[in-house]
């Protein structure tokens, strides 16, 4: 769809709120690492680590592929594991 | 500017909020029916239920001037109880010829679970044989884009399916264009924290268009906000999208999707958004 919305005035909107978005995960995993005991190998903060890593790709559709990293997957065979008819 | 809000569930809100929807310019609310917060134990549960949905409620926001419409199912976090949920199924064509009964809904998955499925399938063939519009939940977080695309290989199975009466809500970006692609509605509900924000979902409307797409609030008695349509029309209009656009989404494309639905006698709003304070 064509906006009218140039790149860098999207940047300007973008740029404080985005920052600040950056700045809550930066305090969140140090709140995490912080705490008594240890999550290091928990697989949710994996998945949060593979999350992040996966912002700094250079392509369009991030928010969807982050989507798809926290989906379970879907087997396309379902309807036989539930034994329910087509 | 004037609104529907296609999604909310009125019975868990205040008659305040009615009266702040309707200073924020909502004409228009359809309810479908939902999780109560705990699990119903009986038919006459949810023939009570019913009957709110289709009396009280429609008076309750006709006090300020919105119109009331409404959907019926048992919810799918209750489809675990398969005897119950048959005695609601056969229960439900008491109420389908009330004003302002749109269809059957919200029907569909939670944890994408064998009984949600039978429980879904025998929803759907009830709405085929009373021709009625359906309203569909889609699951939460991890569970959505299973049980999004679970869900429409349901749908596009049954050939007696008119996609065009289907309304597939919750959509978000790993989902949304499954659901157009096959020809269905879908909605985009504007939630906190585990569906869509404002701003995603004006990201939704610039990356597949408006076609076929609205948004609600889904506005219940959990953490979320009733007056998150106009907040919408917020961001759309920050980034500069016209207002033709924006009321597509969020007025022409509810009435026109409702409009196929006998139970949608819909009076518009008499003064024009030209005289109005927009």
């Amino acid at each position: 769809m064509n906006t009218e919305t140039t790149s860098e005035a999207a940047l300007d909107r973008e740029y404080l709120p985005a920052r600040a978005r950056i700045l809550e995960i930066a305090a969140a995993l140090d709140r995490i690492e912080r705490a008594a005991g240890d999550v290091a190998d928990a697989p949710r903060l994996k998945q949060l680590r593979a999350a992040i890593a996966l912002l700094l790709e250079d392509e369009p559709g991030r928010a969807e592929r982050v989507q798809l990293l926290f989906s379970r997957d879907y087997d396309q065979r379902w309807r036989e594991t539930f034994k329910i008819a087509r | 500017m004037f609104y529907i809000d296609p999604h909310i569930h009125m019975v868990s809100r205040t008659t305040d909020d009615y009266e702040t929807l309707a200073k924020m310019g909502c004409v228009a609310v359809s309810e479908p029916a939902f999780w109560a917060g705990y699990d119903r134990g009986t038919v006459d549960g949810f023939r009570d239920y019913f009957e709110q949905l289709t009396t009280f409620e429609s008076s309750r926001a006709a006090s300020y001037g919105i119109q009331h419409f409404t959907w019926l199912c048992i919810n799918a976090k209750e489809a675990e109880n398969v005897a119950l949920s048959r005695e609601v199924i056969a229960m439900i064509p008491e109420f389908l010829d009330r004003p302002g009964v749109l269809g059957i809904g919200e029907i569909g998955l939670n944890k994408n679970t064998h009984n949600e499925a039978i429980v879904f399938l025998e929803h759907v063939d009830l709405a085929m044989k009373t021709d009625e519009q359906i309203l569909i939940h889609t699951p939460h977080l991890e569970d959505k884009y299973q049980g999004t695309r679970m869900i429409l290989d349901m749908l596009t199975d049954d050939s007696r399916v008119d996609r065009s009466r289907v309304l597939v809500d919750h959509v978000e970006e790993h989902t949304v264009r499954y659901v157009l692609d096959e020809g269905f509605w879908a909605g985009m509900t504007l939630y906190p924290v585990s569906k869509c924000t404002p701003a995603r979902a004006a990201d939704i409307v610039e990356m597949v268009g408006p076609e076929r797409l609205l948004v609600n609030s889904a506005g219940d008695w959990g953490p979320s906000k009733p007056t998150a349509v106009p907040d919408f029309i917020l961001e759309m209009r920050r980034r500069g999208h016209s207002h033709e656009l924006i009321r597509r989404v969020v007025y022409d494309n509810p009435r026109e999707f409702f409009s196929q639905s006998r139970g949608f006698v819909f009076n518009p709003p008499e003064v024009s958004e030209a005289s109005s304070c927009d």
